[in-house]
């Protein structure tokens, strides 16, 4: 009995051991592949990469399919860099990430020139718990670097103190929140100090994760919401999104123009909007001029190649994509993602019209 | 004719059910060989530096081990040293003094705890169990054990003693119905010979039971640990997520398991992925190695050992 016991728990124990380790090995093959000549008919696309898209990019996709019976999209959302990995490896028809391709990744992958398309945009609130502090504390960049290196210990330092006139804050130690998880989110947050402050990009950097000063980890950003929430004195970043739904106090940050900006959505547009992108679109917006800019905010990029091998999927992929560019933007404000600027999007359609299949433009 | 089919019945049923078992013995070496072969680059980088890194920078491309090990082993000592006596009692009263309608609904709610999906402990963790330790537990730690290094610094929840409790909870029950099951064995010519020489409930259960047992339950004790080694959802709700090695028990730290779900995803280059493989490859190991000695230790309880004396 004790023997059997044992022997299942080990065997268990063993096979759960082993389901991780190759669940962790493997990568999704990509879909089935369907004849060239069965254009119109049924497509399926698949897509992988970043998570903090997806609520919207899943929005998009069931709008698309209703008015496109014909074509299925699946997109997992297995995080940014496997996303680019599945890219790089052509198993997937499309990738999606909030950190752009590097160079070096951009010259590993199999199937030739990956265009980087825009897909959407969104932005940071710096989130607070502090017992009996206004809703928009004020905190200067510099500060914020200076409280994620450790070097800002405590709520009543005077360098808060400084930007918040009128405002007493309480003796309470600084707790610092981020990610645990690898994100976009840590991504454009640690670009963000890297621009603003040479000590935290020399001693730090940016990444989609990097090895914090302070602070505690928690994974995902409904849990950082819900560190911030439950517990007095914790400083966090989180997407705007769950600032807003969650009702989470938020900083207001002093932009590249020295005016104090609210993360919103059209704060984010407007950092968007000031920057100029590259042909490329590989661009970091964040600490944006202009005097509305919010200065933690960043793109999330859809990735495909630029010759398609097979040509029903590569059409119904650019129409989805000009889709979603276009008409499927007015999805984005409800969800809590800024839209595209507009002048971005006229250049991205004609980045997809130059994707082509054996010399022939795919998007009409 | 008919035997002939019976035979070759038999046949195929023995070569049926050997295929399995090699299957799985392949199985193993499979994983065990994949793994070592994808953290190979990161092992070429690193050697045995790996392992005594305190640093893990993404950024800088420099990995070491040493954090997640120390706090996937602190985490698992903390489980063990709460799990390990109250697993042991509940399988003392439930064998040995609990009537049979108490015995088997405790067990059955015992045996629950184990069924209780581990995001589901991490969120209890997140809501109930860190905010408590926060609020009442650590101060009063710190108020009269301060003077330990292990008891100091702030109060935030989250961290070694948060993950080590959550642990604690979810291996419970493996320790308690391993150790039932292998007092359940003891003879009770063993109870009954105790019991004539006048020995209390608490002597024979001591002397008869627990000295007849001990491997047994040393063994539940291991697979025990072996679970809390590999926890990984719960752990990384609760333990703060933290690369380093700090004394106090209040402080963030990280473990192995949790930092390979935490980072996999976004691992973007190969050697920061190799690493990762890495760890895995390491827990893997120890988590065999410590399978490996507990199904030895249960056996040798099981084969029926000579009672004696407890240590």
């Amino acid at each position: 009995m004790i023997n059997k016991k044992g022997k299942v728990l080990t065997g268990v124990i063993a096979g759960a051991l082993v389901l991780a380790l190759v669940g962790c090995g493997t990568t999704t093959p990509g879909a089935p592949k369907t004849p060239a000549n069965e254009a119109a008919q049924a497509v399926t696309l698949t897509g992988a990469g970043s998570t903090f898209m997806q609520p919207l990019l899943t929005q998009q996709i069931a709008d698309y399919s209703k008015q496109h019976p014909n074509i299925t999209v699946n997109y997992q959302g297995v995080g940014s860099g496997a996303g680019i990995k599945q890219v790089s490896d052509n198993l997937i028809n499309f990738g999606g990430t909030d950190a752009f391709m590097t160079d070096d990744q951009l010259a590993a992958a199999k199937g030739g020139k990956i265009l980087q398309i825009p897909m959407t945009l969104g932005a940071e609130a710096i989130s607070y718990n502090i017992p009996n502090a206004p809703n928009e504390l004020k905190i200067a960049p510099t500060t914020l670097a200076d409280i994620y290196l450790g070097k800002i210990t405590n709520w009543n330092d005077s360098r808060i103190a400084a930007d918040n006139p009128g405002v007493t804050l309480p003796n309470l130690k600084i707790t610092v929140a981020h990610r645990s998880d690898g994100s976009g989110t840590t991504s454009i947050f640690t670009h963000f100090l890297s621009a603003i402050s040479p000590e935290w990009d020399s001693k730090v950097g940016k990444g989609t994760s990097v090895n914090w000063p302070v602070g505690i980890g928690a994974k995902g950003n409904a849990s950082v919401a819900g560190i911030v929430q439950q517990t007095p004195g914790t400083i966090g970043y989180v997407e705007l999104a769950y600032a807003l739904q969650n009702n989470l106090p938020h900083a207001l940050i002093k932009n590249k123009d020295g005016k104090w900006v609210a993360p919103s959505l059209d704060s984010a547009s407007a950092a968007a909007a000031a920057f100029q992108v590259p042909d490329d679109m590989r661009v970091n917006i964040v600490n944006a001029p202009g005097a509305t800019a919010y200065p933690i905010a960043g793109f999330s990029w859809a990735l495909i190649y630029q010759q398609q091998s097979d040509k029903a999927k590569g059409t119904a992929l650019v129409n989805f994509l000009n889709w979603a560019i276009h008409d499927g933007q007015k999805l984005a404000p409800s969800m809590q993602y800024a839209p595209l600027p507009s002048n971005l999007v006229s250049r991205e359609e004609a980045m997809l019209k130059s994707v082509t299949y054996q010399g022939q433009p795919l998007l009409k | 004719m008919k035997q002939n089919r019976a035979s070759a019945g038999d046949t195929i049923l023995r070569l049926l059910t050997f295929l399995m078992a090699v299957g799985v013995v392949g199985l193993i070496i499979w994983v065990g060989w994949e793994m070592f072969s994808s953290a190979k680059e990161s092992i070429n980088a690193f050697g045995w530096s790996f392992v005594t890194n305190r640093v893990w920078d993404p950024v800088k491309q420099n990995f070491g081990a040493l954090p997640f090990i120390y706090g996937t082993i602190v985490t698992s000592l903390i489980a063990l040293v709460v799990a390990g006596p109250i697993g042991l009692g509940v399988a003392i009263f439930l064998n040995e003094m609990a009537p049979g309608k108490v015995r088997s609904l405790i067990s059955f709610l015992v045996e629950l705890l184990a069924a209780i999906p581990s995001v589901v402990y991490g969120l209890w963790g997140i809501f109930v169990l860190a905010p408590l330790l926060r609020d009442y537990v650590e101060p009063w730690l710190e108020k009269w054990f301060g003077f330990l290094p292990l008891f100091q610094g702030s109060a935030v929840g989250l961290g070694m003693l948060s993950g080590g409790l959550i642990l604690a909870i979810m291996i419970l029950p493996t320790i308690a119905a391993i150790s039932r099951e292998v007092m359940a064995a003891v003879p009770d010519s063993q109870r009954e010979a105790a019991l004539a020489l006048g020995a209390t409930k608490w002597e024979m259960v001591r002397v008869a039971v627990l000295a007849y047992a001990k491997s047994g339950i040393l063994g539940g004790v291991m697979l025990g640990l072996g679970r809390a080694l590999g926890e990984t959802m719960a752990v990384t709700m609760v333990i703060g997520n933290r690369p380093d090695i700090l004394p106090s028990l209040f402080a963030p730290a990280y473990s192995m398991a949790a930092v390979i779900a935490n980072e996999f995803t976004e691992a973007t280059y190969n050697l920061y992925l190799s690493s990762l493989v890495e760890i895995g490859l390491i827990l893997f190991g120890i988590t065999l190695v410590l399978n490996a000695f507990a199904r030895l230790l249960v056996w040798s309880v099981a084969r029926g050992p000579k009672g004696g004396h407890l240590v």
